[in-house]
């Protein structure tokens, strides 16, 4: 049970402990209060009953020596006629006994009838008979017994050495009760307005502290299976141990995430460089024999007369190895040596181009290029990487739709973003988007964004892809001045 | 010059009477509690219709037991004194009748048996053997003679067939001990008991009769023999008078009494039977 408390969320053992901390003292202090006032009380109604004691005894000794029962009678009753119910230390009753332990008269005559053995009416007067010698003339004795529900105080009828009897009065304790009920009211209400303003003051203060706690333990436990998610903006921002955890806690993440990301590049990169060797060294194998048959057929196209079906089928031969030696060539990515600077006149002729694939689909083609002056960048590539990014994401858009393109230089590089509103990209297809034959679509052989990464790549440049609202971005950076 | 003759007069004849007044002796007249001498101001109201009827000044001596207002007659110091039927016959040597009150048409009164009215099965005195018993004064009928005589009547000795006794020294304490339970029952004149009945029914109705004794003569007013005929007399007539007279009528009222009459020694004479009784007379 005890366990189950301490295995409790912070969120609820703050507020939990603290509202237990806050209401254990309050009760401390309350019951201390009452148990002070009751002392107080019953001090009152004992001081209170040996002065009456006092008063009284004289004229009943005078009643009890002329053995006058009615005027000791009335004299018993005369101080419970005056006292009213608010009396915080009203007499419950007063019992004159005689020397033979009997009462003589008592104010309650219907529980203490005359001349009974007061020993024979209960427990408590037994014990009380056992007592009366004890009490003396001048000094009444008090008698206050656990269990009885009444304070006794007890003085002798006497004067002058002569002992008449004993004067009992009894106080019920039940009668501090009520005086207690409004103090331990006043103590609980005045709790209760601490409590109301210390509760929810303790119940924020929990909340503050156990949600950042609760949101970094949640996400600590996903560390061990993926990198977890960032903590809440905003959730604390002071600057204590638990603040200090939470910087400590972001800066892990955001390690940990550009960690994932250089990793998913690398493995990417290496991924593509091992296929663009794998396309390249499979490319080289086939374009040698591929020329040798293809020099072979063109020897017997010559020398195999006016054969209309064997040219025919020589035609076909030659057609198919021609595809095959496309299809290879796009594959072998090669940066070709000697080729001209790139000049803001290559970036028109791309756009002019384009323009009609553009105007095919319907598609708004927005260029924009603030290149000035030439770049030491081979001209034929980034014509080709921008015609392929460029067709890629006419193909990709919707007809009607727009596809944007902004090439200038940034520092030392030279940028190259397009942007399509097409059908956004989904992650596992971005993972795979620049392997070959990775898109294949009825136009195309899906060949287009793999030249241009093995191009980018041979340059040192870096590509990025992004879907996000909506719009899918590549972004081209290929550093200046770069040479294969 | 004439209003000032007129003053001197006025003054003249004012200090004549107060003089008068002054040489007048007072008229002591004694109270006891056979009536319930605690309506204070139907005394005080009472007293100040007699010095107006009589021309005197009257002064009511209260006594809470009928001994000292006895003893208090024997010395002559009170004129008049409105005692019980038992001490009357007592004293009859050394008082003169002089009135007595009708009380519901009759001269008479009883005296009742009551207890507290938890009890339910006590049925007639016979059944208060034995218990704690409270009476009025030790010179009442109503409040002891009868209780002790009826107690003889049934053959016990009246000094041992309650187990302890105490007097209250009124006919209201026997009502109020027995209806605080104080004692089982009591003995208490049937005027006091019905009028507490109709003044403090509260009180009154924590009591039961159980028995009813036959009827006595009322607790009559007396005066000393000693007294002039003509205070006896003017007296005797302001007394018989009350009825005539608004004030006295309403003051018989707030009495429950229907008036006075001269009475006859001979309506006591059953008193006297049970002080015989005892020896007595």
């Amino acid at each position: 049970m005890l366990k189950f408390l301490f295995d409790l969320s912070f969120r609820y053992k703050i507020p939990l402990w603290g509202s237990m901390l806050i209401m254990a003292p309050a009760f401390a202090v309350s019951a201390l209060f009452i148990a002070g006032t009751y002392a107080d009380v019953k001090h009152d109604a004992i001081m209170t009953s040996e002065s009456l004691a006092r008063t009284l005894s004289g004229p009943l000794f005078e009643a009890m020596l002329h053995d006058d029962v009615w005027r000791a009678f009335q004299i018993l009753r005369s101080p419970l006629q005056v006292s009213d119910r608010q009396d915080r230390v009203a007499v419950e009753s007063l019992t004159i006994l005689n020397e033979k332990k009997q009462v003589y008269v008592s104010s309650a005559p219907n529980r203490f009838p005359m001349l009974v053995d007061y020993a024979s009416l209960g427990n408590e007067y037994r014990a009380l008979t056992l007592r009366l010698d004890e009490a003396n003339e001048g000094e009444p004795l008090v008698v206050d017994m656990p269990e009885s529900g009444l304070i006794f105080v007890m003085t002798p009828i006497s004067a002058d050495g002569v002992r008449l009897g004993t004067l009992v009065l009894a106080h019920a304790k039940d009668a501090f009760r009520p005086r207690l009920y409004t103090i331990a009211q006043r103590a609980l209400l005045a709790t209760a307005l601490i409590l109301a303003i210390l509760l929810p003051v303790n119940w924020y203060w929990g909340q503050r502290t156990a949600v950042p706690l609760m949101q970094l333990a949640d996400r600590i436990g996903q560390v061990a299976h993926r990198v977890p998610e960032e903590l809440q903006p905003g959730i604390y921002n002071y600057r204590d141990e638990l603040g200090r955890l939470s910087d400590a806690f972001s800066l892990m993440v955001k390690e940990l995430r550009h960690k994932a990301v250089l990793e998913r590049e690398v493995i990417q990169s290496e991924r593509l460089a091992a296929i663009g060797k794998l396309s390249a060294g499979i490319a080289h194998e086939i374009n040698n024999p591929l020329a040798g048959m293809l020099v072979a057929l063109d020897n017997f196209k010559h020398h195999s007369g006016n054969d209309e079906r064997l040219l025919r089928t020589a035609s076909m031969l030659e057609r198919g190895l021609m595809q095959i030696k496309e299809t290879v060539g796009a594959m072998l990515v090669e940066a070709k040596l000697n080729s001209r600077d790139l000049a803001p006149q290559d970036i028109e002729d791309a756009n002019t181009l384009v323009a009609g694939e553009a105007r095919k689909k319907a598609v708004n083609l927005a260029f924009e290029s603030t290149l000035a002056e030439c770049l030491a960048l081979p001209a034929t590539l980034i014509r080709q990487i921008l015609i392929n990014l460029l067709l890629n994401a006419i193909q990709a858009s919707d007809p009607g739709g727009k596809v944007g393109c902004i090439i200038g230089r940034d520092r030392n590089s030279l940028r190259i973003e397009v942007v399509n509103g097409g059908k956004p990209l989904p992650p596992e297809r971005i993972e795979h988007l620049f392997e070959p034959f990775a898109s294949r679509s009825e136009s195309g052989h899906g060949l287009g964004l793999w030249v241009t990464y093995q191009i980018t790549a041979q340059l040192r440049g870096s590509i990025q892809v992004a879907s996000a609202d909506g719009l899918t971005r590549f972004v081209v950076m290929i550093p200046a001045g770069a040479t294969t | 010059m004439r209003k000032t003759l007129i003053c001197l007069v006025l003054i003249f004849f004012w200090l004549a009477s107060a003089v008068a007044a002054e040489t007048t002796p007072t008229l002591h007249v004694g109270m006891t509690p056979a009536l319930l001498h605690d309506q204070h101001r139907l005394l005080a109201d009472w007293r100040s219709y007699m010095e107006l009827e009589l021309g005197r000044k009257v002064k009511f001596v209260m006594r809470d037991s009928y001994s000292e207002t006895m003893d208090l007659l024997r010395l002559g110091r009170l004129d008049f004194a409105w005692i019980c039927d038992y001490p009357y016959l007592r004293l009859k040597r050394e008082v003169r009748l002089l009135a007595v009150p009708v009380y519901q048409g009759k001269p008479l009164y009883r005296s009742y048996i009551i207890v507290p009215a938890t009890d339910s099965h006590s049925k007639s005195l016979a059944d208060l053997r034995g218990t704690v018993f409270a009476f009025a004064d030790p010179y009442s009928n109503s409040g002891y003679l009868y209780p002790r005589y009826a107690a003889k009547q049934l053959g016990e000795d009246p000094n041992r067939f309650f187990w302890h006794t105490f007097f209250t020294w009124s006919h209201r304490g026997v009502v109020e001990a027995v209806a605080a339970g104080l004692v089982h029952g009591g003995a208490v004149d049937s005027y006091v008991w019905d009028s507490l009945a109709e003044l403090n029914p509260k009180l009154a109705g924590r009591t039961r009769i159980v028995a009813r004794s036959p009827e006595y003569g009322f607790p009559p007013l007396v005066a000393r023999r000693s007294i002039s005929s003509a205070d006896f007399q003017a007296m005797q007539r302001m007394l018989l008078d009350m009825t005539d007279n608004a004030r006295g009528a309403e003051i018989l009222r707030r009495f429950r009494l229907d008036g006075f009459v001269e009475g006859n020694p001979k309506l006591y004479e059953s008193v006297a039977e049970m002080m015989r009784a005892f020896g007595e007379e």
